[in-house]
């Protein structure tokens, strides 16, 4: 029987469900923190399929794991910033219904 | 396959179901606080993912980044912006968006589906397997170093910024309460309204 967390299509798979999960929230969710968050769901699928090719198919094994870790601070960053935004938003509006912040709309 | 690669077949499965079950938790919730909860075991989830590939370095890092310090201050951003009079409503948009949500989906996931299962994956020539830390520290220092500055200016940048952005009006917000306390009102709500 193959084993299938020695098999690269299984960690594949997994970016994917996480990539469509943040897409779906990304769409569906009413709230900026809820968008906030499936970004950072998107952003996780991203290093899981860096981690899969540096495991099984790239040369140097640190090459993946450096990007993934560069992810990481790039999510941090993001998360920082969009919470701050979300601070101001609702200190200007009252809500964080991205439905109601139509002053940008045209 | 020997008793102890059952268990730990047994255990990335567990792994898997973790990231699957956070996944739901997030993207189906209407409580803002369980949607940061499911973040945290999806990440936890990917921390063992991470393990099985090989770098015990990274799990110990997502634990730390993720599940540490991007739920608390996404928990933050919650306890301080968040309205408990939002109720869930089946209006038309909310079905308008569901839909759009679904059918952007299903799109990418049979995209992708198609990408992963039809590429014959062929593995790089001359592999070294060093997964060690002083092999990464030196990948960063040596190879990534303008990188590896560079994001840390970002981070710099990023919280510098966002410590501006959310200390924004702060004044003009004092002097309307210090003016209503003096007229005996109540908690100012917003004078954009």
């Amino acid at each position: 029987m193959m084993m299938l967390s020695n098999n690269l299509n299984t960690y594949l798979i997994l970016g994917v469900f996480l990539l469509i999960a943040g897409i779906y929230g990304l769409i569906q969710h009413k709230s900026f923190i809820g968008m906030l968050v499936s970004t950072e769901l998107v952003l996780n699928g991203a290093g899981v399929n860096f981690m899969a090719f540096n495991r099984f198919l790239a040369p140097d094994p640190a090459v993946g794991q450096v990007i993934t870790l560069f992810i990481m601070g790039i999510a941090a960053a993001e998360a920082a910033i969009v919470v701050s935004f979300i601070l101001a938003v609702f200190r200007r509006y009252q809500s964080i219904d991205p439905n109601e912040v139509k002053e940008l709309q045209g | 396959m020997t008793f102890y690669q059952t268990i730990a077949e047994g255990l990335f499965f567990a792994f898997i179901l973790l990231v699957i079950l956070g996944s739901i938790l997030t993207i189906r919730t209407k409580i803002l606080m369980h949607t940061v909860l499911g973040l945290a075991v999806a990440f936890l989830g990917t921390a063992g993912i991470y393990f099985y590939l090989g770098s015990m370095f990274l799990t110990l890092m997502q634990i730390l980044i993720y599940v540490g310090a991007i739920c608390i201050v996404l928990v933050f951003g919650i306890m301080v912006g968040y309205t408990p009079t939002e109720v869930a409503d089946k209006t038309l948009k909310d079905w308008r968006n569901k839909f759009l949500a679904i059918s952007s989906a299903v799109t990418a996931f049979l995209l992708l589906m198609a990408c992963v299962l039809k590429t014959d994956w062929v593995p790089a020539l001359g592999e070294m397997r060093d997964f060690s830390i002083t092999h990464l520290g030196e990948e960063f220092l040596y190879t990534f170093c303008l990188a590896f500055e560079l994001i840390s200016i970002v981070l710099l940048v990023a919280i510098v910024g966002s410590i501006i952005l959310a200390r924004g009006g702060r004044e003009d917000e004092y002097e309307t309460i210090e003016h209503l306390r003096s007229a005996k009102g109540n908690y100012p709500n917003d004078d954009a309204q």
